[in-house]
C-alpha cells in the first residue's frame, strides 16, 4: 500500500570533471512509496529549483530498466538495495521512513565523473568498437534460416546479450574490472555460428582494449553478477577466459 | 600482438597455474605430514622427509617450487596494485553492501600475506636447519644417516605459541583456498554454470581438509606426542 | 510549397526494383569525398550510419546520450514483423503490405508501405548475420509469434527485448565503422539547428552537452533519425530524453510536418498512479496473445474492487466483461492498438474502470496459465511480469495486471517523399521521425521494421540518388557566413531562455502542457476541445517564455537548459498537433474525433474529404502554419471500413 515517507539524502555534488566534489545533505518530505527512486530525485530537483539552487545532475532515460543510462550508487550498492533492477526500477517502498540515503556516482578510474552523479562511460563503447560485432556489412547475407542454431545456444547467447552496458559491474568491483561487460559480448557472439568466425580475433582485441583503458583484473569475486540488473552470469567470464586463452595459444 | 602474459587474463593465468601448482605441493606436504601421526617414534616421517634431500628434489624440484611461490606472490602484488589503480582514488562513502560475495574473494591479498608471513616462520623453523645450516641433529635409520626431522618438528610443537601460530596460518590458508581453488579453474576457463558449483564445493572441501589437516597435526603433536 | 512524392512508375510490386534500376549512384572514389550527417543513433540512425560508413561515405553521427546504445529503440519489447512466411500460415509481402495499409486506416502512401514489406525479409537476414539472438524452436530455426492487427504469425522476437537486441545489432555495426574510421561519433551532443546554404541542407549546429559549447558541422546531406515527439504529452512511454526538437528545427527551416495529430495510444501500459509520476511504462502488446482483457460487468463489483472489498480473482467468470472478445470476435484481444485503446477508454468512461482511479482495466493470464502452465508463461513473458511486479508490487501470476492506454508512438512526423527526402533538399528523415509508412495507426512490431528498413535498405540507395549530383561540391569548413549566422542564432535562443529567470521549473510547465494535450488532444478529440487546446497552449507558451526558471549558466553541463530548449519545441509541436487534429474532421487510426463515430462507437473516416496527408508549412514565429495536401491514391488496396469483428 502507498505510504508517504520522509528522507534525508546525502548526495554527491561535483561541478565539473576537474572540480572537487563534496556531499550535500537534503531533507525531503512526503515521498510516496509508490514512486520510483528517480521520481524521488525529480521531486528533490523540483524542490531545489524552487529554492533557487541548481538541481542534481544524474543520468537517466528510458526509466524502464533497459537503456542502461541510470547509474546511481545508493547506500553501498549500484542501483540500490533491490535485486535485479536498475535505479529507475527501484521503488521507494524499499526504504524506511526517516532513513538517510547516500547517493554517489559510479566510482572507478575507468568512469570519470562529469558532473554530480553523471560519469563518463565512453570506455564501454571503445571496447565494443575494438571487436564487439560480426564483421558483416549491410546486404549480401544468407537467409535467416540457412543456419540452424540449437535453441539452448540461442537462449544462452540471448542471456549474455541482455547486458545493458550500465556499468554496475565495474562500479561494484573492488578491482574496477570490466570483465563481466566484455565477457557478455564475447559470449553472446561466440555462442552463435555467425560470431564464431572471428571469435578469436574478437576476444583478443576486446581484452586488449579493456586492459589499455585501465580497467582492473578480475579476481572472480562475483560481485558484478550480484549487482548486474540483468543477471548476466560470471560463467561468461569463464567463457571469455577460455576464448582468450584458446586464441592466444593458437597464435 | 603482445604476448599472452602482457594481458590481464594472462597475468591471471599465471596466478591460476602457480596457485594450482602450489595446491599440488600442499597435497604432497600434507600427505608426508600425516606420517607425523604414525606412532613409530617418527621413523616413517624421517624416511619420507629425507626424500627431500635427494639431489633431484633439492636441486630440481625445489627451485621450481620456489619459483611457483615467487610467481604467485609477485603477480599477486602486481595485480593488486593494478586493481587499486583501476578502482580509482575516490572511495565510496557508503562502502560496499553487495550481498552474497565471499569474504575471502575480496581479501585474497591480505590472506595471501598472512600465509606468506606464516611461510617465513615455517622456513626458518625447518627449511633453514634442514637444508641450509644443517643444524638439525642426525639419526641413522636402516643404515642411512639422515636429519632427525621428526625430533625437530616434535620439539617445535612442544611450544604452545608455535602451535597456535600454525593453526592461525592453516586457517589463513584455508580461507585463501576457499576462493583460490575454484577461482583458478574459472580463470583457466574450465567453468560454466554447472562446474562453477562443483569447483566451489570441491574447493571448499579441499581447503578445509588441508587447513584442518595441518592444524590438527600441530595440535595432536602438542597434545599427544610430547 | 511543392509536395512531390516521387513515386516511381510501374506496378506496385515493381516500383522499388524500378527505382533501384534507374537511380543514380556514386562511385567509390567519390563516396570518400562526400560527408553525411546523421542525427540520432536509434534503429534508423545507427543502421543508416553503419551502412553509409560501410559504403565508404564519411559519416558524422550525433546522439544526445552517452552512448548510441541508449537510443529509445532499445525499449521496444515485442518484436519485428517480416513477411518470411516461415510458419507457412499464408503470409506474403503483399499481405504484410495490405495489413499495414489497412492497419494504418488508409492514410499511408501505398508505394512506401509496399517497399517496407519488400525489404522486411532482408532485415531479418541482416540481423541474424549480425548475431541478433532471435528466439528459436528446438529444431534450431526461428520462432514467430502473432501480434495485433494480423491473422498470421510474422513477428520475430528476442524474449521481451527485441528492440534492445536489434539496436545492439545496429550499434555494433555502427561501432565497427567507428573503429574503421568511416563514422565519427559525437555523444552527448545535441543538434540545435540545421544550416541551409543556397536552399539546401548543408550542415548542423550542435551543442556539446558536457561543455555547453556550440559546434558547426558540414555535411553534403543531413539525415534526421531523431524519433517521435510523444513526450509532448509529458507522460508517455517514451524515454525522458526523447524529443521533437530536431523535427521542429527542420520544420522551421522549411520541411513540411505531416499529420502531426497522428499519435498512437498504446493500450497496455501501467496506469498512472500519482502526481510525481515521470513516465509511463509499456507492457508489450505481445501480452495480448495470452492475456485476456476484462472489466467487471456489474457496477457493484466495480465499487467493491475500488474500495478494496473484492479482489479481481473474486469476480466470477460470468460477471466479467471480456469486452474485446465481445465486440470483436474475429480478432478478440488482438485487435489493433487504436481499437483496443478506445475500447478501454469506453469502458472506463462508462464507469467500469478498476484500480484506485477507475482508469484501468484488467489483463488476465489466468486461463493461459491454466492452459499452458506457469512455466510456459514465465518463459514467454517472465521479464515483463518481473518488470510489472517491481513497479506495481503485485504478482501478475496470481492477480491480473492493471493496464491503461498511454501515448506511445507518433505516426506523424517530417514529411518525406519516396526517397525519404523532406521538402528541404538534402535533408532526409528516417524512422519514427518521418511520417511515411504507418498512416494513422501503426501496427505492433512495425516500428522496428520501419526504422531498420529506412536505415539499412532504403536510405543507402536513395541518398546516392541525391548525392550523385553533389560529387563536385567541395567540403565547407564551417566558417562560412551561413554557419556562423546559424550558430549565433542558436546561441541567442539559449541566452534568451537563460535570461528569463522566472519562477517555474521546466517540468512544472511541461506537466501543464501534457495535461492539456491529454485532455484535449488525447484519445478522444472534438472541435471545441481542440480550439480550447490551441488557446491554452498559446498561454502556456507565454508562461514559458516569461516565467521559466533555469538555474545555472550556458557553460558546462546544464540539464535544465537542455530540458527547457526541448520544451520550447514541444510547445510548438503541441500547437501543431492541435491544429492538425482540428483540421482533420474525421476519425481514423490514432485520431478519434468524437463527432465522427458510428452508432457503435467505431471510428468513422471521411474518405471523400480527408484521404490526404496534411503537411504543415512553417510561416514564421507569429503566423499560423499553412496546410498543404498530399493526396493519397490507393491503386492496390481497396479502401474499406476497417473491420476486426
Amino acid at each position: 500500500m502507498e505510504n508517504n515517507i520522509n528522507l534525508t539524502l546525502k548526495v554527491w555534488r561535483q561541478n565539473g570533471p576537474k572540480e572537487k566534489g563534496r556531499f550535500e545533505t537534503y531533507k525531503l518530505d512526503k515521498i510516496s512509496t509508490d514512486s520510483s527512486f528517480l521520481e524521488m530525485m525529480d521531486v528533490l530537483n523540483e524542490q531545489l529549483i524552487n529554492e533557487g539552487k541548481e538541481p542534481v545532475a544524474f543520468d537517466h532515460d528510458c526509466r524502464e530498466g533497459i537503456c542502461g543510462m541510470c547509474s546511481l550508487y545508493i547506500n553501498g550498492r549500484p542501483h540500490g538495495p533491490d535485486d535485479d533492477v536498475t535505479t529507475c526500477q527501484l521503488h521507494m517502498r524499499k526504504f524506511k521512513d526517516g532513513e538517510t540515503i547516500t547517493i554517489e556516482p559510479w566510482r572507478s578510474a575507468g568512469f570519470p565523473v562529469i558532473k554530480d552523479l553523471i560519469v563518463n562511460r565512453n570506455a564501454f563503447d571503445t571496447i565494443i568498437a575494438a571487436g564487439g560485432y560480426t564483421s558483416v556489412s549491410t546486404g549480401g547475407v544468407p537467409d535467416a534460416n540457412a543456419l540452424p542454431i540449437p535453441k539452448d545456444d540461442a537462449d544462452e547467447a540471448m542471456d549474455a546479450a541482455s547486458c545493458i552496458g550500465c556499468g554496475a559491474c565495474v562500479a561494484t568491483c573492488k578491482n574496477g574490472s570490466a570483465m563481466l561487460f566484455v565477457s557478455a559480448k564475447v559470449s553472446h557472439l561466440a555462442l552463435l555460428p555467425q560470431g564464431k568466425v572471428e571469435a578469436a580475433r574478437r576476444a583478443k582485441n576486446m581484452v586488449s582494449k579493456m586492459d589499455e583503458l585501465g580497467f582492473g583484473n578480475c579476481t572472480n569475486t562475483g560481485a558484478c553478477e550480484v549487482e548486474c540488473p540483468k543477471g548476466v552470469s560470471i560463467s561468461n567470464i569463464a567463457r571469455l577466459n577460455r576464448e582468450f586463452l584458446k586464441a592466444k595459444l593458437a597464435d | 600482438m603482445s604476448t599472452i602474459f602482457g594481458s590481464s587474463i594472462g597475468r591471471k593465468l599465471l596466478m591460476s597455474l602457480s596457485g594450482l601448482f602450489l595446491v599440488v605441493f600442499l597435497i604432497i606436504h600434507l600427505s608426508i605430514n600425516l606420517l607425523l601421526l604414525v606412532p613409530d617414534g617418527g621413523q616413517m616421517f624421517n624416511v619420507a622427509a629425507n626424500f627431500m634431500t635427494l639431489p633431484l628434489i633439492k636441486y630440481g624440484l625445489q627451485p621450481v617450487l620456489f619459483a611457483g611461490f615467487i610467481v604467485h606472490i609477485i603477480y599477486a602484488a602486481i595485480l593488486t596494485a593494478q586493481n587499486n589503480k583501476a578502482r580509482g582514488s575516490a572511495k565510496y562513502a557508503s562502502g560496499n553492501n553487495t550481498k552474497d560475495v565471499m569474504w575471502a574473494s575480496k581479501n585474497m591479498f591480505v590472506l595471501g600475506l598472512t600465509v606468506l608471513a606464516f611461510l617465513v616462520v615455517h622456513l626458518v623453523d625447518y627449511w633453514v636447519p634442514l637444508q641450509i645450516t644443517h643444524a638439525a641433529e642426525s639419526i641413522t635409520i636402516d643404515g642411512v644417516e639422515m636429519h632427525n626431522t621428526y625430533a625437530l618438528v616434535n620439539a617445535a610443537f612442544a611450544e604452545g605459541w608455535r602451535v597456535a601460530l600454525y593453526v592461525v596460518g592453516a586457517l589463513g590458508l584455508t580461507i585463501h583456498l576457499t576462493h583460490g581453488f575454484w577461482s583458478a579453474f574459472q580463470t583457466l576457463g574450465l567453468s560454466n554454470n554447472i562446474w562453477r558449483c562443483r569447483w566451489t564445493v570441491i574447493g571448499i572441501a579441499f581447503a578445509w581438509i588441508v587447513g584442518l589437516g595441518f592444524a590438527a597435526i600441530a595440535i595432536l603433536q602438542f597434545v599427544f606426542y610430547q | 510549397m511543392k509536395l512531390d512524392s516521387k513515386i516511381p512508375q510501374g506496378e506496385m510490386a515493381k516500383k522499388w526494383s524500378n527505382y533501384k534500376a534507374n537511380q543514380k549512384l556514386v562511385n567509390p572514389a567519390n563516396k570518400r569525398k562526400l560527408d553525411i550527417i546523421v542525427v540520432g543513433t536509434g534503429l534508423a540512425g545507427a543502421s543508416a550510419s553503419a551502412s553509409f560508413g560501410e559504403m565508404g561515405f564519411n559519416v558524422k553521427n550525433f546522439t544526445i546520450q552517452d552512448s548510441p546504445r541508449r537510443a529509445h529503440s532499445i525499449a521496444a519489447q515485442g518484436g519485428i514483423n517480416a513477411a518470411k512466411n516461415y510458419p507457412n500460415d499464408g503470409d506474403s509481402v503483399h499481405r504484410l503490405f495490405y495489413d499495414t495499409v489497412k492497419g494504418g486506416d488508409y492514410r499511408a502512401r501505398e508505394a512506401n508501405v509496399h517497399r517496407l514489406a519488400e525489404v522486411s525479409n532482408d532485415i531479418i537476414d541482416q540481423c541474424v548475420a549480425q548475431g541478433v539472438p532471435f528466439a528459436r524452436e528446438y529444431g534450431g530455426l526461428l520462432d514467430n509469434r502473432s501480434f495485433g492487427g494480423a491473422q498470421v504469425s510474422r513477428t520475430f522476437y528476442a524474449k521481451g527485448q527485441t528492440g534492445q537486441q536489434l539496436l545492439i545489432g545496429a550499434y555494433q555495426a555502427l561501432m565497427r565503422q567507428v573503429n574503421a574510421g568511416t563514422v565519427d561519433l559525437y555523444t552527448r551532443t545535441e543538434i540545435v539547428d540545421i544550416v541551409m546554404v543556397d536552399g539546401k541542407a548543408r550542415g548542423v549546429i550542435a551543442r556539446d552537452l558536457v561543455t555547453g559549447e556550440f559546434q558547426r558541422h558540414f555535411g553534403h546531406a543531413v539525415v534526421l533519425a531523431t524519433g517521435g515527439y510523444g513526450n509532448t504529452f509529458f507522460l508517455s512511454t517514451n524515454a525522458m530524453g526523447s524529443n521533437g526538437s530536431a523535427a521542429i528545427k527542420a520544420y522551421q527551416k522549411g520541411a513540411a510536418f505531416a499529420n502531426p495529430c497522428f499519435a498512437q495510444i498504446h493500450p497496455t501500459c501501467i496506469p498512472v498512479h500519482g502526481e510525481f509520476q515521470s513516465k509511463l511504462t509499456l507492457m508489450s502488446e505481445s501480452l495480448r496473445n495470452d492475456g485476456r482483457i476484462w472489466v467487471p460487468k456489474k457496477k457493484e463489483d466495480v465499487d467493491a474492487i475500488r474500495s478494496g472489498k473484492l479482489k479481481p480473482r473474486d469476480i466470477k467468470e460470468e460477471d466479467r466483461d471480456y469486452y474485446l472478445e465481445r465486440r470483436y470476435p474475429a480478432f478478440g484481444n488482438l485487435v489493433p492498438r487504436d481499437v483496443a485503446s478506445r475500447a478501454a477508454k469506453e469502458r472506463c468512461d462508462a464507469g467500469f474502470g478498476v484500480g484506485a482511479t477507475g482508469l484501468a482495466v484488467y489483463l488476465d493470464f489466468k486461463s493461459a496459465i491454466e492452459r499452458l502452465g506457469e512455466d510456459a508463461i514465465r518463459a514467454r513473458y517472465g521479464n515483463l511480469f518481473q518488470m510489472y511486479e517491481k513497479i506495481v508490487d503485485d504478482n501478475p501470476y496470481e492477480t491480473p495486471m492493471m493496464i491503461y492506454p498511454a501515448i506511445h508512438y507518433t505516426m506523424g512526423g517530417i514529411w518525406v517523399d519516396y526517397e525519404l527526402q523532406t521538402t528541404v533538399p538534402g535533408l532526409f528523415a528516417a524512422g519514427e521521425a518521418n511520417f511515411s509508412d504507418h498512416g494513422a495507426n501503426r501496427l505492433g512490431a512495425s516500428a522496428l521494421m520501419q526504422g531498420l528498413a529506412d536505415g539499412y535498405f532504403v536510405l543507402p540507395y536513395t541518398i546516392q540518388n541525391y548525392l550523385a549530383d553533389d560529387i563536385s561540391t567541395p567540403r565547407m569548413t564551417g566558417d562560412e557566413k551561413e554557419f556562423i549566422d546559424a550558430e549565433n542564432e542558436a546561441k541567442a535562443k539559449f541566452e534568451k531562455l537563460l535570461a528569463i529567470k522566472g519562477e517555474r521549473s521546466v517540468d512544472s510547465i511541461h506537466k501543464e502542457l501534457g495535461l492539456v494535450m491529454w485532455d484535449f488532444v488525447g484519445m478522444a478529440r472534438n472541435k471545441e476541445g481542440l480550439e480550447q487546446a490551441i488557446e491554452k497552449i498559446a498561454a502556456i507558451k507565454k508562461e514559458f517564455y516569461s516565467n521559466v526558471r533555469i538555474p545555472g549558466s550556458g557553460e558546462g553541463m546544464n540539464v535544465e537548459l537542455e530540458k527547457a530548449s526541448r520544451l520550447a519545441d514541444f510547445i510548438d509541436i503541441g500547437d501543431l498537433m492541435a491544429r492538425d487534429a482540428l483540421n482533420r474532421e474525421e476519425s481514423c487510426g490514432g485520431h478519434f474525433r468524437e463527432e465522427y463515430q458510428t452508432e457503435e462507437g467505431e471510428a468513422m473516416r471521411q474518405d471523400d474529404k480527408f484521404t490526404y496527408a496534411a503537411c504543415w508549412e512553417y510561416k514564421g514565429e507569429d503566423n499560423a502554419p499553412e496546410m498543404h495536401k498530399e493526396d493519397l491514391t490507393f491503386e492496390v488496396v481497396k479502401v474499406a471500413q476497417r473491420n476486426y469483428k
